[in-house]
Formats: structure tokens, sequence, C-alpha cells
């Protein structure tokens, strides 16, 4: 039987069901997680109704008076209910390059070289974003 | 007639309590940031937890809004909530830059399992793109707010200029595909509901194409705005991919070029859940409600009522970055 071309290829539909899954979780994650947050559940960085004394601030400001964590130090607070908030976007932020490396192998397998190699590049720069060597503020 | 006119009292409701919000959250909200590293009290009159449902208000009206107006939530998003709430433009921006991924992971895989949106032709741009954003969201988080909220201002006032002016093309004519486009195997070919047939697609310019994307990467990281506004027509007009491929494409490119922008605000302090989810589960709600209103129909009117409201969101963002409105 001949290959419908109108339809998505194996890659296209991998990479679509990874991310509906994951941005399903994501989402759940990010709402649950602010319900806790806003109900006081667990003790925060800073309790909800101090915010707005900070968020006129520069984030470069912001950090540094309150010594807020930068990069991936957050992971230490996720004890703390306004920091716990971050696993649910971190998860949505990261999803993309979960997709890239499940369509990697399927890539390698059609020799689709090129497409690979772009892959890999993409991977590379989603990871250095991520990794919290980039930062930036101060002015 | 009398669908369309319901249609519009419909919107037109929501668009006035829109703007009374605007009108409210500027009089109430100490709108000057602070510049200072102390902690201080102003900022706002009204409780915290009302500002939480002041967004999520806001951001609902502004997701149907887009979606009635064709336009990301991103865009609508950063100068309107950065002009008229007592946020820093710092976190504006991260919380923007997280409504335009959420909305481009949400809408990804309809668009792609539909092959709409191609793969073959995200990949390539989105790689220069995200590699731009991260550009982008460094120098913008190095700016002082004043000159942020200037170059916000002037491009968002470029983008309703686009969006008044830029035509679009269901079928560009595509004679003669690129060398780079047939190295890559950037085609395709999807079912046109509306003809029903299946329409054949290849691209030409590619490599300008992708030069621009540096363009559009930049101003996506810089800005925090999603950039379906920019994607679409260099897509579409320069590089040739039917308008639907177009459209399908940029929103999931979207999902890429905004996740490496957002991993850098997130890293550097500008990411508040206070502002982030309201704004997200507000804006997606509104979409929702937006993508069944223009199931029914779709006014002509609401395209220029968003394109209005844009206009007036860029010229507040120069005037405060000039310090005439502050």
């Amino acid at each position: 039987m001949a290959e419908d071309k109108t339809k998505a290829t194996g890659e296209q539909i991998v990479y679509a069901n990874i991310l509906n899954i994951g941005m399903y979780l994501g989402l759940a994650i990010v709402v649950a997680t602010f319900i806790i947050y806003m109900l006081g559940l667990l003790p925060s960085f800073i309790p909800p109704q101090e915010i707005p004394k900070y968020w006129t601030m520069k984030s470069y400001d912001f950090i540094h008076t309150l010594q807020a964590p930068t990069g991936w130090d957050w992971l230490a607070m996720v004890g703390k209910g306004d920091y716990l908030n971050f696993v649910g976007i971190a998860l949505l932020a990261g999803l993309t390059m979960v997709c890239y490396l499940v369509i990697l192998p399927i890539l390698m397998k059609k020799k689709d070289i090129p497409y690979v190699i772009i892959a890999i590049i993409e991977v590379a720069v989603l990871a250095l974003a991520a990794s919290g060597i980039l930062k930036s503020g101060g002015h | 007639m009398d669908m369309e006119k319901r249609l519009l009292r419909f919107v037109f409701i929501p668009s006035v309590f829109l703007i009374l919000i605007l009108v409210a959250g500027t009089v109430l909200a100490s709108t000057e940031p602070s510049t200072v590293p102390e902690a201080t009290e102003k900022g706002s009159k009204i409780p915290w937890w009302a500002w939480s449902i002041i967004l999520l208000v806001f951001t609902f009206i502004l997701g149907i809004l887009a979606v009635l107006g064709g336009v990301g939530g991103g865009v609508l998003f950063v100068p309107l909530v950065g002009g008229f709430f007592p946020f820093h433009i710092d976190f504006v921006r991260g919380a923007g830059l997280i409504v335009a991924l959420s909305g481009a992971l949400a809408a990804g895989p309809g668009l792609l399992k539909r092959n709409l949106a191609s793969l073959r032709l995200a990949l390539p741009v989105a790689l220069i793109a995200s590699s731009a954003a991260i550009i982008g969201a460094m120098i913008g988080l190095a700016l002082p707010a004043k000159l942020v909220n200037i170059l916000l201002g002037a491009t968002i006032i470029g983008i309703v200029i686009i969006m008044a002016s830029a035509k679009k093309s269901d079928f560009p004519n595509v004679p003669n595909p690129d060398g780079l486009s047939q190295a890559l195997g950037i085609m395709g070919i999807y079912r046109e509901v509306s003809l029903e047939k299946d329409v054949e697609w290849k691209i030409h310019r590619t490599a300008p194409g992708l030069v621009l994307f540096i363009v559009i990467g930049v101003m996506a990281g810089m800005f925090g705005l999603g950039a379906g506004w920019a994607n679409v027509p260099v897509l579409n007009l320069l590089m040739g991919a039917p308008l639907k491929i177009s459209v399908a494409t940029s929103k999931f490119l979207l999902s890429i070029t905004d996740t490496s922008a957002a991993w850098i605000y997130l890293n550097s302090g500008a990411v508040l859940p206070m502002i982030v989810v309201p704004s997200v589960v507000g804006i997606m709600l509104g979409s929702i409600v937006g993508v069944r209103i223009l199931a029914r129909t779709k006014p002509k009117a609401i395209k220029w009522m968003v394109i209005g409201l844009l206009l007036f969101a860029g010229v507040r963002a120069l005037l405060k970055g000039l310090e005439i409105w502050k």
C-alpha cells in the first residue's frame, strides 16, 4: 500500500505525542503548585503578601536584595511554596529538549544526517540556555 | 447578522471591562519601577491577592481577543501588562515568554499531527531563532527599563504597521525551490479541506529567510514577545510556504524559540510565579473561549480593535520609556 504523503512523518507524530503528555503534565503541576503556594500549605521564601514590595524591582536588584537563587539553585528550595512553582515551569521549558532527544534516534535510523546534526546542535543550544551558565541583568 | 451583533456585544463588553482594568491598574498602581536595591512598600495600593485576580481576568479577556484578532497572547501581554500593571518590565517579559511558550506547547501537538506544522521546516529555522533568542534575552535583561520600554514601544508600533499592511498569500508561487531547501528536504503535502484537495508545497529564499530569523529571535528574547507576527510573513511571503503551513509552523516554532529565552529569564531570577501562573491560566482559558467564538463567526472589526489596542499599548510603552506618561 502506498504511503499517504499528506500524513505527518513518524518523528513528527512521536514529537507531538511527547509534547502533548508533557504539556498537560507541566500545566497540571504549575496549577497545583500555585494553589499550594497561595494557600500557604508550605512556607514561602517570600510570602505572597510581601511580593508587591519586590515586583517593581529590576530582577537583578530582586535577586541581590533577597539573596534569591539563580540558575538551578532554586532546586534546593523546592520545599518553599514559591520555588515549588518552578518545577512545573521548568518542566514546560525543558519539554522541547526532551522531544528532540526522543526523535534523534528516529532521525539517525533514517540516516537523515542534516537533521541529526540540526537536532544535536539544538539540544546543545537548549542545554546551554538551561544550564544556568548564561545569566543576565545588572544594569 | 443577529449572530454578528451578539458576538460584537460579547466582545465589546469584555473589552470595556479590559479598559476599565487598565485604567484602574494605572491609577491604583505605582508604575514607577524601583531602581534601588532596598525593598520598598511602594508598588501597589491594593492587596496582593487582588492583583492575581485582576491579572487572571485581564489575561482571560486578552486570550479571547488574541484568538479573535489572530495574534499571539504574548504580543498583547507584554506591552499591556508592562504598561498598566505595577510589575517591573523584567518580570513581565519573563511571564510573557512563558505565556507564549505555554500557548505554543498547547497548540503544537494538534498542528504537528494534522501535518500543518512542518517539523522539516521548523527545525532549521528554530535552531537559528532559538540561538538568537538567547542573545536577545541576555541583551534585554542587561538594558535599563526605560530603554527597554522605548524599544518595546517602537517595536509594537512596527508590529501594528506590519499587521495593518502585510498581505498574505494562501498558496505562494514557488517555481524554483532553492538548493538549500532541497538539500534539507523542506517540502510537503497537506490536505486542504476547504478545496478538498491535496496541496504540495516547497519553499525558496531559504538563506535570507534564516538570516531574518536571527533578527526575529533576538527580538523575541529581548522583549519576551511571541514572534508569530514576524514568523508568518517571513515563512509565507518571503520563503513561500502556504499560509496555513506558515501559521501552524510559526505557532509550533514559538515552543522552541521561546524555550531558550525563557531559560535565560528563569535563570536570571526574572520569573515570578505570582505573575506567571494567573497569566498562563487566564490566557489559556481565554483562548479556549476565543476558539469557540471563532468557530461561529469572525467579525473583521475585531481584528482592527486588536490592532488599535496594540497601537495604544505600543504608544504607552514608548511614552513610559520617554517618561512622558509615567
